[in-house]
């Protein structure tokens, strides 16, 4: 992957996180002030499309969008680079990505 | 000693009774140590005038660049006090602190001797970043008309009168963490050419910036800008570039 595409999807996931990211926080402060349960909040997930794809979007943006990040971080701070890199970056990504789907598929599978 | 007694704020009195700067100026290259010098103080001095008098009254073997004395050349870059500067234009009485100097090479550079540094990666990073003019017209053919009011002449105009001092490229963080990064000299001068509506090579030198060592690796921090002696903004013409880059990437002609 070229410079420029890993660039490109940085800033588009960050497009896509930004808004994500806002109703997510939003979420949590009417869940947690209007005194919801773990029960009432599955009740309102599960088998729901809806937050389904919005998590989903959300897992997929922040699987792409982290190791970029943090492959940028490495290298200003080591001399780590190269292949070897690239390939621990994609499996950050691969990693995030597992996790992620596995905790959205809990909450409306 | 009777021309003294007679006229006691003579020469040799005035010059050990006016005030003094404690000044400290960094000897060897990248090992070394500070030496310390007393030097006169006087109305209105540059960090360059005191450097100067150093090496003719205390340090002869003192080395340190300058050539136009008046902010035009670029070559009198030091750091001094901790912040890079171009020591010809900076007055002691802005910069001192309590009447003491503190005067290093510019930050990641070579160091050759004392205060001068080689400057030889600062400007290979200009060819790498594909920072040169090329034209098409020859000789022959009419001067192309510029207007000056045009936003790309504008945008040029706004990089254009750098003095090549790396007063920035010592400023910023992320050339010393990323040796490789082309810096914020090299990418304004690249900047320009993109602009420029005489300039041929114009996607040579976005794929050029477009590396992993080019534009995206800034983190806009704007350290380059708030240095440049100039008034130039580094970090806008980068911001530039990273735009160009990925509006070429969504149109599908990236690199
Ligand atoms: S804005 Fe970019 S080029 Fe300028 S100092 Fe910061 S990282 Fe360096
Ligand atoms: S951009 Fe400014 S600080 Fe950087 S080299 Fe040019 S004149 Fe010097
Ligand atoms: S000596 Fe020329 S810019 Fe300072």
């Amino acid at each position: 992957m070229s410079e420029s595409t890993l660039f490109a999807l940085q800033r588009l996931s960050a497009k896509l996180l930004a808004p994500l990211v806002v109703a997510h926080l939003a979420l949590i402060l009417y869940a947690v002030h209007g005194g919801l349960t773990a029960a009432e909040i599955l009740g309102r997930t599960q088998g729901s499309a809806t937050w389904g794809a919005f998590y989903g979007l959300f897992v997929v943006a922040v699987a792409v969008h982290a190791p970029i990040g943090v492959r940028n971080v490495v290298r200003e701070w080591t001399r780590w680079r190269g292949r070897s890199l690239d390939l621990a970056s994609a499996g950050l990504a691969i990693l995030l990505l597992a996790l992620g789907l596995r905790a959205v598929v809990a909450v409306v599978g | 000693m009777y021309i003294l007694a007679i006229f006691p704020t003579g020469i040799t009195d005035r010059v050990s009774a006016s005030p003094t700067l404690e000044v400290r100026i960094w000897r060897g290259t990248d090992t070394g140590a500070f030496a310390a010098y007393e030097v006169p103080a006087a109305e209105s001095q540059t960090v360059l005038d005191v450097v100067t008098w150093v090496q003719r009254h205390r340090e002869p073997a003192l080395a340190y660049r300058f050539a136009c004395r008046v902010g035009v050349c670029g070559s009198c870059a030091m750091t001094v006090n901790g912040r890079a500067r171009w020591t010809c234009r900076s007055h002691v009485k802005d910069v001192a602190r309590d009447g003491r100097l503190v005067i290093e090479p510019l930050r990641h550079l070579p160091r050759i001797k004392d205060l001068v540094c080689d400057l030889t990666p600062f400007f290979d990073k200009w060819r790498r970043a594909g920072g040169w003019f090329e034209g098409e017209a020859t000789r022959r053919e009419p001067m192309p008309a510029l207007a000056p009011g045009a936003e790309a002449r504008q945008t040029v105009d706004a990089g254009i009168e750098c003095i090549n001092c790396a007063v920035c490229y010592s400023a910023c963080d992320v050339v010393g963490w990323r040796p490789d990064y082309l810096g914020p000299a090299a990418l304004n001068r690249a900047w320009t050419l993109v602009n420029d509506a005489r300039h041929v090579r114009t996607r040579e030198v976005l794929d050029a910036t477009a590396t992993s060592d080019g534009c995206t690796v800034c983190h806009t921090h704007g350290n380059c800008t708030e240095h440049c002696p100039v008034g130039i903004s580094p970090t806008a013409a980068i911001a530039g570039l990273k735009r160009k880059v990925f509006r070429r990437w969504l149109r599908g002609g990236h690199a």
